[in-house]
């Protein structure tokens, strides 16, 4: 049987299929201002017996293709567990929200947290000010590691810190060090949302913003323990919804 | 809506243009929110004209009390005792506070960071869409939260006569005496607006008749421990909401009768929704009609509401006035005694708020938890940390939510509802 799940996050759209245990199929897209279309692109010429539908569009999809559909929440949750069977921690950035979600022992989801209502912490900040600094966003996190030192940026709000960032380069400070900076300030406010749960035991770093080096590096550091990151964090949701969907 | 209703409206000053967007808004959202409801009890198509006739139908029934000389009181809190207003033949209503209105004029008065709540009662003033708070002949303000008690010194300046009302903030024999000299004044006032002295038997007919409200308010909610639940959280809600504007007897009737259909349903086992559909407990902040925006996400995301624990809800009807008493005094400790047990988050300490959370959790046989506050709300959402902690150490899956009237975060609300509902599936 083939099982499928699709992720309909704000930024990136992923399908991941699973077959006999194993994922078949793995395709990216962004999500763009038309979602369903985009979504449409991706599912062509895919096959499968099940499909659930996870992410923040997954309502739209649930109307347009009759489709069962999960929380990103749960979806993520069996996806970090079934990459690692000991993980009591998913922390999940994407594009547009933060999430932290701790799981019994069986995996199944016992409480979590999420960012409110802007996209302070999220990734979207992060590409923000990566284009803010003239960083791509692919190398912003290797780029960041290089900085000596590490500026302290106080706004959390995008906004804001966009024009903390730009009061800091006039007044010469070293762009590096700024970026680096601005990594901080994500790490101490996904810090905060973890002692909210009372983090412990392993924890998994999904979502897009898991492929950034230096959020990877600065969380070990401020948790004092080793970060787990999928192959490709940004597959868990997706992963996750077709593991369900064969459930 | 007919002619007659818009001079009526246009007597009491309401701004007709605005106040026509507000009912399309306010019509359209009820078709969307309460309309689409699958399985109604055949009784709530009573509430559904009191909604589709609450700026008309009810406000013409005031309009001729006022012309037969009675006097309309209007109130923003729980704490202003309908029993004393009742007695001295005037009415009390429930003002309108549960919708954004003319923003940009309210925050010209009150910071932005103010409740919600609070700016919407502004709102439908400066903003003349209020045909309740226009009636009334007096309104009431309280003494609860800093914000409102502040907004009050504001809001005098705009009302034909505001009298405000002090309340104590903790549960002492001190405190008692302020809330006993407090109603007395209270009593004073209003016997004072409509000249009419309260006497024993009037105040005994006045406690007799709120109390049947109340206890067809608990009828109600007796029945909503049934599985599955025989009414939707959203209509037993509205019917609470309800309970602040309409005629007290015309009120208690329909309730009364909408319990017997269910009694029935709940005897073929119908309910609104499957026997395994995840049974919520909602607790926190009071919903002034048309804040309907987290039942909604609540009950459109595989869940059911079974219990307010709020306000326009369980904390407000949760007692009745002992009508023992043979005389005035007797009667008036008895609503003091009443009003006292109200455990709102002004409170300090609040145990009696956590003990009831727990009760209402175990009696309404909820499976979690949904702590609402709005944002900006200090005492709720100060005590939303502690009932949480409280809660998960009885391993009661709770979900705390912080949100306010604008619609900006149903995308998120719902996907942390729908997770919460997943978790206790």
């Amino acid at each position: 049987m083939k099982c499928a799940g699709i992720d309909i996050g704000s930024r990136t759209i992923e399908l991941v299929v699973i077959e006999a245990g194993n994922i078949v199929e793995c395709r990216q897209i962004d999500t763009g201002y038309d979602p369903i279309s985009q979504t449409r692109k991706l599912l062509n010429g895919i096959s499968h017996d099940r499909i659930i539908a996870t992410g923040y569009g997954r309502g739209l999809f649930e109307i347009a293709f009759d489709s069962a559909t999960v929380t990103e929440i749960k979806a993520h949750a069996r996806g970090a567990r079934a990459f690692f069977p000991n993980a009591q921690t998913v922390l999940d950035i994407g594009g547009q929200d933060s999430k932290v979600i701790a799981l019994d022992k069986n995996g199944k989801v016992k409480k979590f947290e999420m960012n409110d209502r802007c996209a302070a912490g999220t990734g979207k900040f992060l590409e923000i000010m990566a284009r803010a600094l003239g960083f791509h966003i692919e190398e912003f996190g290797n780029e960041s590691l290089k900085a000596e030192k590490c500026l302290t940026i106080n706004s959390m709000c995008t906004v804001f810190a966009e024009s903390e960032v730009t009061s800091l380069i006039t007044k010469g400070e070293d762009r590096l060090e700024i970026a680096k900076g601005l990594h901080a300030s994500v790490v101490r406010r996904v810090i905060g949302m973890l002692k909210r749960i009372s983090v412990s035991g392993e924890i998994v770093f999904s979502g897009g913003v898991a492929k950034n080096k230096c959020m990877r590096e600065l969380l070990a550091e401020a948790l004092q323990q080793e970060i787990l990151v999928p192959e490709d964090p940004q597959m868990v949701g997706a992963f996750g919804a077709a593991l369900l969907a064969g459930e | 809506m007919s002619e007659d209703y818009r001079s009526m409206w246009k007597d009491l000053g309401l701004d007709l243009t605005a106040h026509d967007a507000l009912l399309a808004v306010l019509g359209k959202g009820y078709q969307d929110i309460y309309l689409s409801q699958k399985n109604r009890p055949e009784g709530m198509a009573y509430f559904d004209f009191v909604m589709s006739e609450v700026h008309g139908l009810r406000i013409k029934e005031l309009v001729d009390e006022k012309q037969a000389g009675r006097k309309i009181i209007g109130s923003y809190c729980v704490f202003v005792p309908e029993e004393i207003v009742l007695a001295a033949n005037a009415t009390l209503v429930g003002l309108c506070s549960g919708a954004d209105f003319a923003v940009e004029e309210v925050e010209k008065l009150l910071p932005r960071n103010t409740c919600a709540l609070i700016k919407s009662s502004f709102g439908f003033k400066l903003g003349k869409v209020c045909p309740y708070l226009e009636s009334a002949d007096m309104v009431v303000g309280e003494n609860t939260c800093d914000g409102k008690k502040k907004a009050y010194e504001t809001l005098n300046a705009l009302v034909k006569k505001l009298y405000v009302m002090d309340l104590p903030q903790v549960k002492s024999e001190q405190g008692k005496a302020l809330l006993k000299a407090e109603y007395n004044r209270f009593k004073t006032e209003v016997e004072k607006l409509t000249g009419v002295p309260i006497t024993v038997a009037s105040l005994k007919q006045a406690i007799q008749t709120v109390n049947a409200k109340r206890a067809a308010i608990h009828r109600l909610s007796s029945l909503r421990k049934a599985n599955p639940s025989p009414i939707s959280g959203l209509d037993a809600l509205l019917a609470n909401q309800v309970f602040f504007y309409d005629n007290p007897a015309r009120f208690t009737e329909s309730v009364n009768k909408i319990c017997d259909e269910l009694e029935k349903r709940i005897a073929r086992k119908q309910g609104v929704s499957p026997e395994k559909t995840p049974r919520i407990l909602l607790s926190g902040c009071p919903m002034a009609v048309p804040n309907w925006k987290l039942p909604w996400i609540i009950e459109t995301s595989g869940a059911v509401i079974v219990g307010e624990e709020s306000c326009v809800g369980e904390r407000g009807t949760r007692n009745l006035t002992d009508n023992s008493g043979n005389t005035i005094d007797d009667l008036m400790n008895a609503i003091v005694d009443h009003y006292f047990k109200v455990d709102c988050a002004i409170f300090t300490p609040n145990p009696d708020r956590f003990n009831h959370i727990t009760e209402m959790f175990e009696t309404y046989k909820a499976d979690g938890v949904i702590h609402y506050s709005l944002q900006f709300c200090q005492p709720y959402l100060m005590e939303s940390m502690p009932v949480e902690k409280a809660l998960e150490e009885k391993n009661i899956p709770t979900l705390r939510i912080e949100t306010d009237y604008s619609m900006e975060d149903v995308g998120q609300l719902k996907t942390r509802v729908e997770a919460f509902v997943e978790q206790l599936k």
